[in-house]
């Protein structure tokens, strides 16, 4: 902790390798490079990052499988579709702490905050890999303003404000480790506010994703296509947000032992207790909200065809089944239950993205979407650097760990 | 320090004002102030009527339209009717493309269709393009401009029919592409180019009102030979492009499940939504909050003494 102390007075380089380089010398960091998951991480780049370049110089037919009839694909139903769902875990957490006053979850709200931020940020990476002219999309935000009765105009908005509003919920972080103290006094202060607009932000541009799809009737399928879209995609959000942070607290406090500061199982666990019971209080209406949305389309005689039957599949297995694992998970207080059910849940979120997006979407269409290999490797790429990412910035960042010197003010 | 306070407060109401401003759409720009919302559109708007009864499957509208906007020769020539051997759609290289499908009975003659943009009277596409790049004209046609257009394709996904195609093998300056209804020449007084050189009258511009009138005329006129809908006519609020046919339309691969709402009515009542969070969220978001800080760790209500005791 002396080192930590001193650094700021001893000038920049003995900050960068106690900040940058984890306090070890240069060659001692690198050869600490080489994992098993760094080699993978590496081979997956040597693939996509050429992709990559081909995608930009040879265009989107060079690389994907988007046609006339199916102009979306792999890219907006995972990367954008999903990755904002799976991305919720920021304003979920930060509005049960800062609104509801539950500081139990304090200790997670910081690498929930971490991932919203960087999910939203790798979901608009995704999303210039799908634009047509990806270098254009600062336009509906500082140049025009005509397509203000759009849908989209409103989700560019505020994926924009709320980067920013992550950012600044998250900053103290970076402050910290920065060692910028009045800075990061300020910063505090702008949290609750953030966390209003972020919660704000959250709750129109999830369920915007959703409205999207309110001018696509006849391209949906009819179980799927509800005047209620808007509010599925808000609900599920909410349930998806929950159940990243339970994966990611228990794969972080796993991997990055040494860094989640005094390393505490147990507090974990009644966190991942408490945050499996609200994903089931949160399953259960949103399974009766499909329901009903069904039922006032009248769409139930498709049940039997075999859209019908992956939509069952959808609405029994990844919907009511984790319903009904979560609540047995914390009436036994089975925490390996609960996580095992959070995973179970992310999977169900992006199945229904990629239900609403690509497999029940032009699902009467002649000519069907199946994404090339190559689409998927740029999204795994894609994926790869996030992680990366999220990884370099735990390992320095005060996110898992109280700052020293930093004590929680409330 | 007075003067300090009131420049404060001004800032804070011009900022205020156009954080609404943006939030609520009113700097939009003018446009048209409309007496009713459910404004029919420009009474002496053009648009296009397709008889397919008339319809010779000669593909010259699609040689006219090729030539009159500049095209890349086709993948198959204008000449071969093998191309009707499957079905097309419209591409980046053809913004019109004629189709072949079976008549009524074993011994019924082929029926052709042509498709291009529809021209809706109300446009899903133009209530879908966040920048504002695809508009519907006074004149009728519903024209496209790239100049700001970011290529989400949402436009392409919005709309009911196969009028958009986009240009996926450009890398550097992709573009949506459609028909314009030849709008520099109908500006100039001119006819659409397909409707030029069509050998039967099969494909006919003029006045929408006009042409609506000719249309349920010939249906009159000829129950037998016509279904009794003039396609476009009310389908998803109206189109630009009218169609008679002597089949069901859904056979020529029109949709018969469009309804009359225009589609920009879909996502109105979330729209509407929009502002109501934007000014109840904060609101009821901070007062759960107050509400919650008079509460101590374990729930219990921890009074003013109490807290000024800590």
């Amino acid at each position: 902790m002396t080192t930590r102390q001193m650094a700021p007075k001893t000038g920049f380089s003995s900050w960068a390798k106690d900040q940058i380089l984890m306090g070890q010398t240069l060659g001692d960091y690198l050869s600490s490079l080489l994992t098993p998951f760094n080699v993978i991480a590496f081979l997956i780049l040597t693939v996509g990052v050429p992709l990559a370049y081909i995608r930009f110089s040879q265009g989107l037919a060079a690389t994907t499988n988007l046609s006339d009839t199916n102009p979306w694909g792999l890219w907006i139903g995972f990367d954008v579709m999903s990755g904002v769902a799976l991305a919720a875990g920021g304003y979920v957490v930060a509005t049960a702490v800062h609104i509801f006053g539950l500081r139990k979850y304090e200790a997670v709200v910081r690498p929930a905050l971490l991932t919203g931020f960087l999910g939203y940020l790798f979901v608009v990476i995704g999303l210039l890999f799908d634009l047509g002219r990806p270098w254009r999309l600062p336009i509906p935000v500082f140049v025009t303003v005509a397509g203000v009765s759009s849908v989209l105009f409103l989700v560019a908005w505020h994926v924009f404000l709320y980067l920013t509003c992550q950012f600044v919920e998250f900053s103290p972080a970076v402050f910290e480790w920065l060692g910028w103290k009045k800075v990061r006094a300020w910063a505090i202060k702008l949290t609750v506010g953030a966390t209003v607009f972020g919660v704000m932000l959250s709750t129109l541009h999830q369920s915007a994703l959703g409205a999207l799809f309110l001018l696509m009737p006849g391209k949906v399928h009819p179980l799927w296509y509800s005047p209620l879209i808007p509010l599925f995609f808000f609900i599920s959000s909410i349930i998806a947000g929950l159940s990243m942070v339970i994966v990611e607290s228990t794969l972080s406090h796993r991997i990055f032992n040494g860094r989640a500061g005094h390393h505490d199982p147990e507090k974990l666990n009644q966190i991942t207790l408490g945050l499996g019971k609200a994903a089931a209080l949160v399953l259960f209406p949103y399974f009766w909200l499909k329901a009903i949305g069904v039922m006032h389309s009248n769409s139930w005689t498709l049940i039997g065809t075999p859209m019908g039957r992956w939509f069952l599949v959808e609405m029994l297995g990844f919907v009511m089944l984790p319903c009904v694992l979560f609540l047995v998970g914390t009436v036994r207080r089975s925490v390996n239950l609960v996580r095992f059910t959070a995973v179970l849940t992310i999977i169900g979120i992006i199945v229904n993205r990629l239900n609403v997006s690509i497999i029940a979407f032009n699902w009467n269409a002649a000519e069907r979407y199946v994404p090339r290999w190559t689409e998927i490797a740029i999204t795994v790429t894609i994926v790869t650097v996030g992680l990366l990412t999220f990884r370099w910035i735990v390992n320095r960042l005060p996110v898992l760990r109280e700052h020293p010197e930093y004590p929680p003010e409330h | 320090m007075k003067n300090l306070e009131i420049s404060r407060r001004r800032f804070l109401q011009g900022s205020g004002a156009l954080v609404g401003a943006l939030t609520l759409g009113g700097l939009a720009g003018p446009g048209p102030v409309l007496a009713a919302e459910d404004f029919q559109g420009y009474p002496d708007r053009f648009g296009m009527l397709t008889d397919t009864t008339k319809c010779l499957g000669c593909r010259i509208c699609e040689a006219a339209c090729n030539k009159a906007n500049g095209l890349p020769p086709p993948e198959v020539p204008f000449s071969d009717q093998k191309v009707f051997d499957r079905k097309r759609r419209t591409t980046a290289g053809a913004l019109t493309v004629v189709n072949r499908y079976r008549g009524t009975g074993a011994s019924a003659p082929p029926v052709f269709r042509k498709i291009q943009c529809m021209h809706c009277n109300e446009p899903a596409c133009a209530s879908a393009c966040l920048v504002g790049a695809l508009k519907k004209t006074p004149e009728g046609p519903v024209l496209y401009d790239e100049s700001f257009c970011i290529g989400c394709r949402y436009c392409m996904n919005a709309c009911p029919y196969t009028g958009l195609a986009y240009e996926y093998n450009d890398p550097l300056t992709p573009a949506v592409t459609k028909c314009t209804m030849c709008y520099k020449r109908i500006k100039d007084g001119g006819t659409p180019a397909c409707a030029e050189a069509c050998p039967t009258k099969a494909t006919v511009f003029g006045k929408r009102a006009d042409l609506l009138e000719i249309a349920h005329d010939r249906i009159r006129q000829s129950p037998d030979k016509y279904v009794p809908q003039v396609f476009g006519e009310h389908e998803a609020g109206g189109a630009g492009w009218l169609y008679l046919a002597s089949v069901p339309f859904q056979q020529l691969d029109l949709p018969d499940d469009l309804g009359s709402t225009p589609y920009p009515e879909f996502t109105r009542d979330w729209l509407l939504g929009v502002p109501l969070v934007l000014i109840l969220w904060p609101t009821l978001l901070m007062g759960i909050r107050h509400f919650n800080q008079r509460l101590g760790d374990n729930g219990a209500i921890v009074t003013a003494e109490q807290e000024v005791k800590k």
